[in-house]
Formats: structure tokens, C-alpha cells, sequence
């Protein structure tokens, strides 16, 4: 093997996995703040699919990620509405986010499948999900703000004791968990495919919280986590390409196995998960009168 | 003088008459979303909805469709209440229709040139098996490993979808069928008898309405279906009663499992009657909205289904006249579980105007 030949697989990784990094990000924000989110894989699709028509339409890189990132904040106010002043069940929530999502990706996006573009380098994006990934660290435990949100996450009836607005940070939170599934979204349409295709993102956003599981809600574990899957991933298409003579499919189910498999040894460990996960997560706050 | 805004009061008792009323102010108030988005998209909004809900059945041919898609959605529905009563998320019936299909489908594959009475029962059988074993690894993972149900459920979907497309590209595949991904055609004796002749609805339709009886029975006549309900209102009543809630998580993904796979059998030896890739237009996600808009009851999830799926029907009609992209049908999924998601509320809180003198 090559010094050449890593280093192309390496750079793959690295542009595979970058979209993970991202929503796994965002969601763990969210999550922090004692709300889970189960809509990210539609958010990611709407993201997508805004980001691709505005660049379609406009031919402006800088319009299409901002239009996309709207979107994602749009997608997660309507889940925010819903959750916080309506105090929905946020896992059913979370599900009709998903399905509204997928129908209202493929809807928009139907006249533009096959619509060549010229997609835009990764790395801009790939750097900045490093980036993020330590100032969302640095803000959680160097930050004041930080240390509000994991207080209300934790116990909200506390945090609203001591005159914190659970329901503002709580918004704020899942706020940024949708722009950050959006932006995921379109990073796949737009750098990493670079086309639009109906559901598209294939469970990226279902394994992204399962990642946020795996880092046990904690930011710099989420790149560990994101690179294992981004690394399983592109493994199998690799070897797929080589054409053993083993079944694709097979190959193709390896990154949902090993979801599996990696959330089942996290999990396994009760107190662990127990100790980590917000303890408000999915809990409604209800301020009474 | 009274506050602009109302104020949200928590109620002592949730509010029956809301339990009722809420699944019909949603669809009303999807309806008029629906209305509003045809009128964006530039159409007679009365034109658009009579196209979508009104003339896909305004022929018997319509509602015999009406019921071949119901019934899945119903089947599988009432499954998932046998889960979301004891609040466990299982959001892979989809996965497990398929392993239905699969395990169901393979035994009508393995007699494609039999023509017995016995052939059908045992394909349904098999299939609920099937069905069963896929839902049951969530389960296992559940309680022997603490793992998320939610996740693991829905990943293992992923998993049936591609056995089943390694199955009909490969192994199975059909050895006259030029090279199509599809499998042999069951034997005649392998299909759901055909309820009406010329009309598609078909024996599957008997078999949901027997499963949602006796599931009315389970859930209303019996210790299980208490401890089912008790456990969801309550873990730690159930606790303390002694229900054990590993034999609960075991069961209620079992049999939601067992249905969901009968379902895809009937499915592929009803209206298809051979395996191939896309055996489901995603019935298991859309029984997720059918359970919630029944109110995980039995009556509710049969009238729930034909809503639902008159939206699968107006979606291929406003594909076929208007032009719209059939994903329009998912559009008016979501919408309706959100109204039905917030107008929730109204079960739980009432809305009282404050004085403000």
C-alpha cells in the first residue's frame, strides 16, 4: 500500500463523514437541553433539497446555504412550537418532522432530480466541523450560557427556580440542532453528491442520533463516533468496488449493523447512559399557573 | 375584561370528549392547510381537494382501493398499539412487514409449482413468524442490553430492505423472469383469495378486522391488555403491582412484529403476488400516524386507515390530473399528525382567559 493510496482513502473519510459531524452536533445541542429531536433525517432532507434549488435557481453557493439553513430553522420552530408551548410528545413529534420532511423534500425536489450543478469543495465545511464540534465543547464547560443549558437540560424545574426561561434556551437549542441538520443536508447535495435525489441522506440523520448515544452526550465524542461510521462506510463501498465475491448488499448493511452493534456495547453499561444522558431528555416542561 | 391570550390550565382528568374530537379538528385542520397549499401551488383549491379526496372513491373500483390500502395500514396499526400503550417506540414495522414478506414469501416461493389448501395458511403463518423474530431483536436488545428501541428498530429496517433486495437479485430470482429483480410468481393456491371478482380487495381485509376484534378483546377484557395500559400511564404502578416489564416489551413487540409481517405476506400474495424490491410504499411509518390518529383504539385505527389511506389514493390522482408529485399524499401524513400532536393539548390542559380586572 501506498502513501498515495491512504491518502485518498483518509481524504474520502474525511469528506463522508463531515455531514455526520454536523447533525450529530446539532442534535447533541438540542438533546442537552433536555429535548430530543427525532427529525433530523427530514431536516436534513429539506435542507438539502432548499440548498439545491436556490443554487439551481440563483447560481449563489452563499444563498443556497443560507436559504438551507433557514429552512432547517423553520422545520425546527414548527418542532419547537409543538414541544414547548404546545407540550407535544416530543418522540411522535419528532416522527412527524421526519415524514413531513421526506414528503416535502420529494415534492419540491421532483423537477430537479438529474439537474447536473457544479458542486463546491468539502474542505471549507469539513474544517469547519471541527470547528464547531470544539466550540460547542468549549461553550458547554467554559461558558456560562453553556452551564445554563446543561442546567436545564439536567432539571429544568431547578433552572426555572433560579429564573432561567427553560422555554427560551430550550428554543434556541433545538433552533441550532435544525440549522445544523440543514446545513449537514446541504453539504450532502451540494459538496459531497454533488446532486439532488429523493431521499438521499439514506438514515444519515437516524445514525446521527444514534451517535450522540454513543458519545454519551458529549461533544468531542461525537467526531470519534462520526469518523468510526464515516470509516465502516466508505470500508464497505471500498470493498464492495473491489467485487469479492460476497453479496453488496451485505456490505451495504454494514454501517446500520454496526450502529447496532455500537449502541448495544454503549447502552449495555446502565449506569453509564443513566449518569450521562440530560435528565429531563423528552420530559415536558409545564410551568403550571 | 379578559387577557388576549389564552392561559394553559393543566386539567385534573384528560377530557374524553377531546379524546374524541381531536383526530376530526385535525383532519379539518389539514384540510384547510391542504387547501391553502393548492391555492400556492396555483389551483382551484375545491377542484384540487375534490380531486384528491373525493374522486378516487366516487367508483366501486376507487373504494375497493380504498380497502386494499387500508388494510395494511390497519393491520400494522393496530400492532404498534399493542407498543405506544406501554410507550415503547417501535418505528421499524416497516422492517418487520418486510421480514413478514420475506419468510412468508419464501415458503410461496419454495411451492410456486403446489396448488394445496394448506399452502396460504402456512405462508401467513410463516410470515407472521418472520415478522415476529425481526421484531423481537429490538426487544432482546431492549431488555437485555438497555439499547434504545427507537434506533435499533429503525435501523434494522435498513437491514430487511437490503436482505430483501439481496434475495430478489439474487438467490431468488426469477429464472424466467429476464433478469428482472423479481421472484417466481406464487402458485395460484399461494394467493389471498380476491373478495369480489373484478375488484382488488382481498382476504387480508377479513383477516385485519378478525386480528383488530381480538384485539379489542386483548386490550379491553384481559390482564394483559391492563397491564399494558398500566404500564404506559404509569412504570412505577406497574412496578409495584409485580407486572414484569420484560415479558411486556417481549410480547407487545412480538405480536406487533407478528402483524406487521402479516401484513407484507399479505401484501405479496395479495394485490403483487411475487417478491421484488419495493413491496411497501413505507405502510410500516405510515401506521405510526394511523395508530396515533386512532388513538391506539381499535375503532379509532379502522376509521383512521381510510383517512390515511385516501391520502395514498388523492396522491396518485393528483399526480395523474393536477400534476402533483404523488409525495403531496406524505405532506398531508405529517400535517395531519402535527395538528393531531398539538391539538393534543386539548386532552390534557384546557385554555382559560385570565382576568385581567
Amino acid at each position: 500500500m501506498n502513501l498515495d493510496l491512504i491518502l485518498g482513502i483518509l481524504q474520502i473519510v474525511l469528506i463522508a463523514t463531515t455531514p455526520l459531524v454536523f447533525a450529530g452536533i446539532g442534535e447533541l445541542v438540542t438533546e442537552k437541553s433536555g429535548v430530543l429531536n427525532l427529525g433530523v433525517e427530514g431536516m436534513m432532507l429539506v435542507g438539502a433539497v432548499s440548498a439545491f434549488i436556490i443554487l439551481v435557481i440563483t447560481g449563489s453557493y452563499f444563498l443556497a446555504f443560507f436559504v438551507s439553513i433557514l429552512s432547517g430553522i423553520i422545520m425546527s420552530g414548527l418542532f419547537a412550537f409543538l414541544v414547548l408551548f404546545l407540550m407535544s410528545n416530543q418522540i411522535a413529534t419528532g416522527l412527524a418532522l421526519t415524514i413531513f420532511g421526506i414528503g416535502l423534500s420529494s415534492m419540491l425536489g421532483k423537477q430537479y432530480i438529474g439537474t447536473p450543478i457544479d458542486g463546491l469543495s468539502p474542505w471549507f465545511f469539513v474544517i469547519f466541523s471541527f470547528l464547531i464540534v470544539f466550540l460547542v465543547s468549549y461553550f458547554f464547560y467554559k461558558t456560562k450560557a453553556g452551564l445554563i443549558l446543561r442546567a436545564v437540560g439536567e432539571s429544568h424545574n431547578s433552572a426555572h427556580a433560579l429564573g432561567y426561561s427553560v422555554i427560551k434556551i430550550r428554543f434556541l437549542s433545538i433552533l441550532f440542532g435544525g440549522s445544523m441538520c440543514a446545513l449537514a443536508g446541504s453539504y450532502i447535495s451540494i459538496c459531497y453528491a454533488p446532486m439532488w435525489q429523493e431521499g438521499m441522506t439514506a438514515g444519515r440523520g437516524w445514525i446521527a442520533l444514534a451517535l450522540v448515544v454513543f458519545a454519551t452526550w458529549k461533544p468531542e465524542r461525537v467526531l470519534i463516533g462520526a469518523y468510526i461510521f464515516g470509516g465502516v462506510t466508505i470500508l464497505q463501498m471500498n470493498l464492495q468496488a473491489l467485487g469479492l465475491r460476497f453479496p453488496g448488499q451485505f456490505f451495504s448493511m454494514a454501517p446500520y449493523v454496526a450502529t447496532i452493534i455500537v449502541l448495544v456495547l454503549i447502552s449495555s453499561n446502565k449506569l453509564r447512559i443513566k449518569l450521562s444522558a440530560p435528565a429531563s431528555l423528552t420530559i415536558p416542561f409545564y410551568r403550571g399557573r | 375584561m379578559n387577557s388576549l391570550f389564552p392561559s394553559i390550565v393543566s386539567r385534573s382528568q384528560s377530557s374524553g370528549l377531546m379524546n374524541f374530537f381531536v383526530p376530526i379538528i385535525s383532519i379539518v385542520l389539514t384540510l384547510i392547510t391542504g387547501s391553502i397549499i393548492f391555492v400556492i401551488l396555483g389551483f382551484d383549491p375545491v377542484y384540487a381537494l375534490y380531486t384528491f379526496f373525493i374522486s378516487p372513491i366516487s367508483s366501486t373500483y376507487g373504494i375497493s382501493e380504498l380497502f386494499v390500502k387500508a388494510t395494511p395500514l390497519a393491520l400494522i396499526a393496530i400492532g404498534l398499539s399493542y407498543c405506544f400503550k406501554n410507550n415503547i417506540y417501535n418505528i421499524g414495522a416497516e422492517g418487520q412487514l418486510t421480514m413478514g414478506a420475506i419468510f412468508g414469501g419464501g415458503i410461496g416461493i419454495l411451492f410456486h409449482d403446489t396448488n394445496a389448501f394448506w399452502l396460504l395458511p402456512l405462508m401467513i403463518f410463516v410470515g407472521a413468524i418472520g415478522g415476529a423474530l425481526w421484531g423481537l431483536i429490538p426487544a432482546i436488545l431492549k431488555t437485555k442490553f438497555n439499547t434504545n428501541e427507537i434506533l435499533t428498530s429503525l435501523m434494522l429496517v435498513y437491514v430487511a430492505l437490503f436482505i430483501l433486495d439481496y434475495l430478489v437479485v439474487g438467490p431468488w430470482k426469477d429464472p424466467f423472469g429476464y433478469s428482472f429483480p423479481k421472484s417466481r410468481p406464487f402458485s395460484e393456491s399461494g394467493r389471498m383469495p380476491l373478495l369480489f371478482d373484478g375488484l382488488r380487495v382481498h382476504f387480508g381485509l377479513i383477516i385485519t378486522l378478525f386480528l383488530i376484534f381480538v384485539s379489542w378483546f386483548i386490550f379491553s377484557k384481559t390482564i394483559f391488555g391492563f397491564q399494558l395500559k398500566v404500564s404506559g400511564y404509569s412504570p412505577k404502578a406497574a412496578r409495584y403491582a409485580g407486572f414484569n416489564q420484560t415479558t411486556l416489551v417481549f410480547f407487545a413487540f412480538a405480536i406487533c412484529g407478528a402483524f406487521a409481517g402479516i401484513a407484507g405476506l399479505a401484501e405479496v400474495s395479495g394485490p403483487i403476488g411475487l417478491l421484488y424490491r419495493d413491496i411497501s410504499p413505507n405502510y410500516g411509518f405510515t401506521a405510526i400516524i394511523v395508530a396515533f390518529l386512532g388513538r391506539l383504539h381499535p375503532i379509532g385505527i379502522i376509521f383512521a386507515s381510510l383517512v390515511i389511506a385516501l391520502t395514498y389514493l388523492g396522491a396518485e390522482d393528483a399526480q395523474l390530473f393536477l400534476q402533483i408529485p404523488s409525495a403531496v399524499g406524505f405532506i398531508f401524513q405529517g400535517l395531519v399528525l402535527f395538528y393531531l400532536l398539538g391539538a393534543e393539548l386539548l386532552i390534557n390542559y384546557k385554555l382559560t382567559y385570565k382576568k385581567l380586572l
